[in-house]
This record gives C-alpha cells, sequence and structure tokens, in this order.
C-alpha cells in the first residue's frame, strides 16, 4: 500500500506545479513528485548551493563534491549554477523559490506544520526546514494522512514542535488534498476511498467539501 | 609565496579555547587535512562553528572523537550520533540554528553588520528568548552575527595571493567563513601561478595561510593521498 499512496501523492503535487517553476524538494515523498512531471520543466534548487539539480549518477560516476541537501550525490542539468549557502538561503527566504515540497511531522487546521523535532528525542538538527517554511513562495505538504500508529497527521493543536508560524498552502494526502482558509479545512480534492464525511470522522476535526468549487 | 604554509603551522594558531568556524556540509567542503592536524594537537575547549560535525568518520568527527570540542554551533547535528549521545550526558553544550540563519550570521559576521532580523524561526522554539520585531506588518526574529578567532576552510584552487575558487557543492559555508575570523586558513587542491580576476570568488585579502590538501577523490569518496 505504500508505495501506492506515496506515487497518489507525488502525482496530484506534480499537477500543482507550472512548467519552469523553481522548486525545493525536502527528503522522502517529495523527492517522487519529479517522476510525474511529463512535458514539464523544472528547476529544482538545493539549499547546499545548486540551482538545477539532476538525478543521482551511476556509482562509478559520483563526485563527493555534486550533493545535494541530504548529502547524497547528483549531478547537474544544463543550466546550472553553484553559489554559496547565503546566497541559497537569500533566495530562500527572500521569495525567490516559486515551491517548497515538504514532508511533514503533523500540521494543525491552521496550516501550521512541525516537520523537524521528534518528541522524547533530543532536538539536535533542524537544518534548513524553518527557512522554506517561512520563505518559499509556496509551501506545499506531501505526506501521509495517518502515521504508522494510525494516528492522524492533520490535528487541531500541533503536539510536535512547530516549523514557523506561516501556514502552508496545500497539504496533498493520500486520500485527500486540503487548503486553510479563515472558516476552516477545505477539502479541494479526493481520491481516496474514503469519503469526506468519513475522513472528519477518522481525523476528528471539521472539513469543508470545496471539491466541486475547485474542479468546476 | 608568503601565505603557503606547512600544515605543521597549524599548531601554532589554533589555541585552546578559541571558536573556529570550519566550512563544509558534511565532508563536502571540508577543509580533512587542517581537521586531521588539529585533531593531532592537544588543543582543547574549541567552540565549533559549523553546519554539522563532519560524516563518515572525516573531518570535524576526529575532533570531536579527540574530545576537544567543548561547544557546537551550527544547524544538523542529529546525523552525529556520538555527539548527540556526548549532549545528553552533559559533556557537549550544542547551539542550533536554521541552516540559513547560520549562514547569515557569518555573512554579516565578515562584513561588520552587528546582527538581523529574519522571519526564519519566528513562533518556534528556536527563536524562545530573542528579540521579536514587527516591520511592515511581519514578524522577524534578532540574529547576532558570528564571527571566530579562526576560519578553517577548503577552497578549489588558490594563486600565488591567494585569491581562490571553489568547486561544485563544496563551497557552501567556504566563502562566508573566509571573511569572518582573525586568522583564516584555506586548504586547497591547487596552487596555481594566476587566476581569471572574472572567476574568483574570495579575494585575497580574506585569506591569510594556504595550505595543500592531503585529500584526493577517488571512487566517489576522499579519500587521503600520502
Amino acid at each position: 500500500m505504500s508505495l501506492d499512496s506515496k506515487a497518489i501523492i507525488a502525482k496530484r503535487i506534480a499537477e500543482e506545479l507550472n512548467d519552469g517553476d523553481v522548486v525545493n524538494l525536502g527528503v522522502g515523498i517529495p523527492t517522487l513528485v519529479t517522476s510525474f512531471l511529463g512535458d514539464k520543466q523544472v528547476y529544482l534548487q538545493t539549499e547546499n548551493g545548486l540551482l538545477g539539480m539532476g538525478p543521482r549518477p551511476p556509482i562509478d560516476e559520483v563526485d563527493p563534491d555534486i550533493v545535494d541537501a541530504g548529502k547524497s550525490p547528483v549531478t547537474i542539468t544544463k543550466g546550472a549554477a553553484f553559489f554559496n549557502s547565503a546566497d541559497s538561503f537569500g533566495m530562500i527566504r527572500g521569495g525567490h523559490i516559486d515551491v517548497a515540497i515538504l514532508g511533514t511531522l503533523e500540521i494543525d487546521k491552521t496550516g501550521e506544520i512541525a516537520n523537524w523535532a521528534v518528541p522524547n528525542q533530543p532536538i539536535l538538527g533542524v537544518g534548513g526546514a524553518m527557512d522554506l517554511v517561512a520563505g518559499a513562495k509556496k509551501v506545499i505538504v506531501a505526506s501521509l494522512l495517518f502515521s504508522k500508529d494510525g494516528s492522524p497527521k492533520l490535528v487541531d493543536e500541533l503536539t510536535y514542535k512547530s516549523s514557523g508560524e506561516r501556514k502552508v498552502d496545500l497539504f496533498v494526502s493520500e486520500y485527500a488534498a486540503f487548503t486553510f482558509e479563515k472558516d476552516g479545512i477545505h477539502v479541494i480534492d479526493i481520491y481516496g476511498d474514503l469519503s469526506i464525511e468519513e475522513l472528519s470522522k477518522k481525523l476528528n476535526l471539521p472539513l469543508i467539501d470545496k471539491t466541486v468549487q475547485y474542479n468546476a | 609565496m608568503k601565505k603557503l604554509v606547512n600544515i605543521d603551522k597549524i599548531e601554532e594558531l589554533v589555541k585552546d579555547g578559541d571558536r573556529i568556524l570550519v566550512g563544509g556540509f558534511g565532508a563536502t567542503g571540508s577543509p580533512l587535512t587542517i581537521l586531521d592536524k588539529i585533531a593531532r594537537t592537544n588543543v582543547k575547549d574549541l567552540e565549533i562553528v559549523s553546519n554539522n560535525l563532519g560524516e563518515n568518520g572525516q573531518g570535524l568527527h576526529k575532533v570531536f572523537v579527540a574530545g576537544q570540542i567543548k561547544k557546537a554551533v551550527g544547524s544538523f547535528f542529529t546525523i552525529n550520533r556520538e555527539a548527540v549521545m556526548a549532549w545528553s550526558r552533559g559533556e557537549l553544550e550544542i547551539e542550533l540554528l536554521p541552516q540559513g540563519t547560520l549562514a547569515e550570521a557569518i555573512r554579516a559576521g565578515g562584513a561588520g553588520i552587528g546582527g538581523f532580523y529574519t522571519k526564519t524561526a519566528v513562533g518556534t522554539e528556536l527563536s524562545k528568548g530573542k528579540e521579536i520585531r514587527e516591520i511592515d506588518g511581519e514578524r522577524y526574529v534578532f540574529e547576532k552575527a558570528i564571527r571566530g578567532n579562526v576560519a578553517v576552510i577548503k577552497a578549489a584552487k588558490a594563486d600565488k595571493l591567494g585569491n581562490l575558487t571553489y568547486y561544485a557543492t563544496a563551497r557552501n559555508f567556504n566563502p562566508m567563513m573566509a571573511t569572518a575570523a582573525d586568522i583564516v586558513i584555506a586548504e586547497v587542491d591547487e596552487i596555481v601561478d594566476e587566476l581569471d580576476p572574472e572567476i574568483i570568488v574570495t579575494p585575497h585579502l580574506y585569506v591569510d595561510y594556504i595550505v595543500q590538501t592531503g585529500y584526493k577523490k577517488e571512487r566517489g569518496a576522499y579519500v587521503e593521498s600520502r
């Protein structure tokens, strides 16, 4: 089930991207989005200093000086540019990245996310997570709707530590896509095997059906 | 070439209690030869400013294992398991900053800027106890600039004056760190006669000493060449 669910999320997010977008991808499901882009050309930015990131190289072509934000070897695409970390985060905070696609541990009913600190473990790593949340023009969250233990990730109030007060623009799960508006959580698209009423019951949260308006 | 020194010079330049800025993102762009040398000295109580504490047992990891680090300032230590354990035993002090805040603080430190307001981390645990200020309707947190007693960085090429160029994503924090310490030591792959002025990233006035790297790239990793 897990691979299919993740592919559903990645495919749905790929629809949100526009030809020519500059995109920063978090680890996990976000990295799958590139498989569903079709003819659309996007430019991947990685916060350790590269715009124009390409796929992982064959093992005999690995260059340890060319890595992504997870320190894994990558390649560069035609027209790629390198820059230092201060410039890279200037791009991110300065609103020059069209879309950041991030994973999350939790997301609350207002669209605030917690994606860096796991409870009851030492909090010793944040990396670029908070900069991306604060600064990207559009933030899309890609995540399964429920944790391994079955608890919902979409919650009334965050129990994990917040990544910043900026609200995300879109949350895509394997059951539905959500936006966060003044009157509550909107379901703009549903494609899983649960109805909006069933989802609402499982999440214990009111959901507003906007699927017709959105797809009209 | 006056700035080119033997690696043993490090013994004189790094002192107990120094705050050292260390370039690199994991091992990529990290001055591995200089760090190996520091790990073989008796210098102690170091405060390290670096994105993380080395990777795959290389670089800062060796300095950490040698028990020379008292405090680490950076953005991602989760991958350094021994460091996490030392922190939980109270043997290592850690100050966590968002990666962009770390980079900008060092840039500011080298540019005569005392601090800056950033929107990153507002409303999170990492802005606790720090000044929050509203500017044009948006909230920002004040972050102080960072400087070091010493910066140890990695570059691709140096010319005879100490102008530097970098390669690929090995650039990362190195150019900012070159500007933000009293003593700047650059480890380089290659020393050349002359560099095209158009491609120089770090002009020579920032660089005090140059050492030749003792590492080369082999099968996708950094290995000692001696």
